[in-house]
C-alpha cells in the first residue's frame, strides 16, 4: 500500500513550521504503511559545501567520527540518532569512495547542497519522533510510509531514495521492469545499494537530469519506460513534481493554496494544514505531470 | 443534531446513525470537521437527512439505504458504493469509483469525477455536472449515467444495459461501447433527471446517448474482439 506525501511551501513565513506540518502528515500516514518511514527535506542553504546524509547504523558514533577526520580533515559532522550529516568542501566522487571503501557498515542515504535525508524501519511515529523532525525548517520536503510488498523491510529498502545530488523520490505502487531497466542503468554507470524497484526509478531520473533532461522531460519519459503502477514525488533542490501513471490505480490527491502546494496519498493526511478547507483540492491526472519550482 | 468528529469518534457517529432512536423524532443531523475521515455515513438505512460539512475520504455513504446524504466538500474513492436507495449529493469533486457497483438511488456530483465512475453500476442513477475520467461506466450493468462535461478514455468499456448521456466530448469508447439514437423517452427520462439534479442551463437535446453494441455479452462464436 504505501503512503507517499509531500509539501512544498510557497511563503516564507512557513518555512521554520516544514517539519511539524510533514511530521503530522507522515504520523498520519502511518495507516498505509507501517513498517518504515523516511522523509528529505530541503533547506536552501547557502555555501559550496556539500551535505551528506549517512546512516551509521550500529557504529559508535565518537569512532566513526575519528576515523572519518583521518580521511577528511575539513569534516563537520552532526549526529542525528542513528544518521550523521556530514558537511565537506571536499569533491563528492573522492567523498562518495572514501565512505564506500573504509565505511562498509554505514549506508548514504543522500547527498547535495539543500538535502538531508533520514530514514528508518519502525511505524512513522516512532521514526518520526526519533529524529526530531518537528524541530527542521526547509522550503520543501517529501516523504514515505512503507508497506512492504516487494522487497526487504530494511533501511536501504526504505524511502525516499536519492541517486543524485539534491535528487529524492518516493513510490506508491509497484514497477514490474525494474530489474531489466537496472540492469541498462548500470551499464550507464549507476549504481544500486537494493533490490528494490524504486531505487531503479530514482536511478533513471538522476540519469535523465545528468544528461540535461529537465524534470519535465525526465518524467514525461518516464511515462514510455516505467511499466507497472506508480505514484511518484521526485523532489529537486528547487521544486517537487508528481506523476501518476496512465491506469491511476494509486491515489494521490492534492491541496494548493497561495502558501503551499501540499500533496499526499489521501485528504486526511493534509487535514491539519493552515487554512487547507478553503485550498483548490484537486486528484492530479494520469500520465501528466505536475511541478512546482524548477 | 450536530455531530463533531473532532471529539466523537468515527465508529460512534455511524453507529448513532445507523441505530437512530426511533422514539425520538431526530431525522436531521450536520457532521463537522469530518477531516478526511473514511466511511463517514457508511451503512444508513433509515430515512434520515445528513450535511456533511467538510472533505471525507474514501467509502462516504457507501451501501446507503434510504437516507438523503449532502456533502459539503470533496470525496475520495468510491463515494455511495454499493448504494442501494437514497440519496447521496457531492458538492465538490469526487474521487474514482463514485458509485461502483450501486443498486439504486440518486448519486449527484457537482464537480468532477475522476477513473472509474460508475464501475459496474447496477440500477444507480449517477449525475455529475462537471467531467468524467478514464473508463468511466466499466462493466456498467443498468442504470443510467449521465455527464454534462466530458469523458476520458474507454467510456463504457464492456458495459451490459446502462445508458449513458454525454454532452461534452469523449476521448474514446470502450468496446462494445456505441453512440445510439436518442428517442423521444429517453429525452424524457433524461429531463427528469436534469431536473431532479436542478440542471436548468443544459437542454436534454443537447446530450449524446451510448450504450451496449450488445456484441461483447451475447456469446458468438466469431466474435472478433
Amino acid at each position: 500500500m504505501c503512503g507517499i506525501v509531500g509539501i512544498y511551501l510557497k511563503n516564507e513565513k512557513l518555512n521554520n513550521s516544514l517539519g511539524s506540518l510533514l511530521a503530522e502528515m507522515l504520523i498520519n500516514m502511518g495507516s498505509r504503511g507501517p513498517d518504515s518511514a523516511g522523509f528529505a527535506i530541503y533547506n536552501n542553504e547557502k555555501g559550496e559545501k556539500l551535505k551528506y546524509s549517512i546512516c551509521i547504523n550500529n557504529l559508535d558514533y565518537e569512532n566513526f567520527k575519528k576515523e572519518l577526520s583521518e580521511y577528511l580533515d575539513d569534516a563537520d559532522i552532526r549526529k542525528n540518532s542513528d544518521h550523521v550529516i556530514l558537511k565537506t568542501k571536499k569533491k563528492a566522487n573522492d567523498v562518495l569512495k572514501i565512505l564506500k571503501d573504509h565505511f562498509k557498515n554505514t549506508s548514504l542515504v543522500g547527498y547535495g547542497k539543500s538535502i538531508e535525508i533520514f530514514k528508518q524501519v519502525g511505524s512513522p511515529n516512532d521514526v518520526v519522533k526519533k529524529f526530531n523532525l518537528n524541530k527542521y525548517s526547509g522550503t520543501h520536503a517529501i516523504g514515505h510510509t512503507r508497506m512492504a510488498t516487494e522487497s526487504a523491510i530494511t533501511t536501504d529498502g526504505s524511502h525516499p531514495y536519492s541517486t543524485g545530488e539534491d535528487e529524492c523520490l518516493v513510490h506508491n505502487g509497484s514497477l514490474s521492469n525494474h530489474n531489466n531497466l537496472r540492469r541498462k542503468l548500470k551499464k550507464k554507470g549507476i549504481n544500486f545499494d537494493s533490490e528494490n524497484d524504486t531505487e531503479v526509478a530514482a536511478g533513471y531520473i538522476s540519469n535523465h537530469l545528468a544528461n540535461k533532461k529537465n524534470l519535465k522531460e525526465t518524467l514525461n519519459d518516464g511515462l514510455r519506460d516505467l511499466d507497472g503502477f506508480y505514484t511518484f514525488i521526485t523532489g529537486t533542490r528547487n521544486g517537487f513534481a508528481v506523476l501518476r501513471d496512465e491506469i491511476a490505480c494509486k491515489p494521490a490527491v492534492i491541496a494548493e493554496t497561495k502558501d503551499y502546494v501540499a500533496i499526499a496519498s489521501e485528504f486526511q493526511a493534509m487535514a491539519h494544514l493552515p487554512g487547507v478547507n478553503n485550498a483548490k483540492i484537486f486528484e492530479p491526472e494520469p500520465g501528466v505531470v505536475y511541478s512546482w519550482g524548477s | 443534531m450536530e455531530l463533531d468528529l473532532k471529539k466523537l469518534k468515527l465508529r460512534n457517529v455511524n453507529d448513532t446513525l445507523q441505530n437512530l432512536d426511533r422514539k425520538k423524532n431526530e431525522r436531521d443531523f450536520t457532521i463537522i470537521n469530518p477531516e478526511g475521515n473514511h466511511a463517514v455515513c457508511a451503512g444508513l438505512n433509515k430515512e434520515m437527512n445528513v450535511t456533511i460539512k467538510g472533505h471525507v475520504g474514501y467509502y462516504c455513504a457507501g451501501m446507503n439505504q434510504k437516507a438523503n446524504i449532502t456533502i459539503e466538500g470533496n470525496v475520495g474513492t468510491g463515494v455511495a458504493e454499493n448504494m442501494m436507495s437514497g440519496k447521496v449529493h457531492v458538492k465538490g469533486n469526487a474521487s474514482q469509483s463514485a458509485g461502483a457497483t450501486a443498486h439504486g438511488g440518486l448519486l449527484i456530483i457537482d464537480g468532477d469525477a475522476s477513473s472509474r465512475c460508475g464501475i459496474s453500476m447496477k440500477g444507480v442513477d449517477i449525475v455529475v455536472k462537471g467531467s468524467v475520467g478514464h473508463m468511466s461506466g466499466f462493466m456498467s450493468q443498468s442504470g443510467n449515467l449521465i455527464v454534462c462535461g466530458d469523458a476520458g478514455e474507454a467510456l463504457g468499456d464492456s458495459l451490459y444495459e446502462t445508458n449513458i448521456y454525454i454532452r461534452g466530448k469523449v476521448k474514446s469508447l470502450g468496446a462494445d461501447c456505441i453512440e445510439k439514437k436518442m428517442d423521444k423517452k429517453h429525452l424524457n427520462k433524461l429531463k427528469k433527471f436534469l431536473k431532479d439534479a436542478e440542471i436548468k442551463n443544459f437542454k436534454a437535446e443537447s446530450f449524446k446517448r451510448y450504450g451496449s453494441a450488445r456484441k461483447l455479452y451475447n456469446f458468438k462464436i466469431d466474435n472478433s474482439y
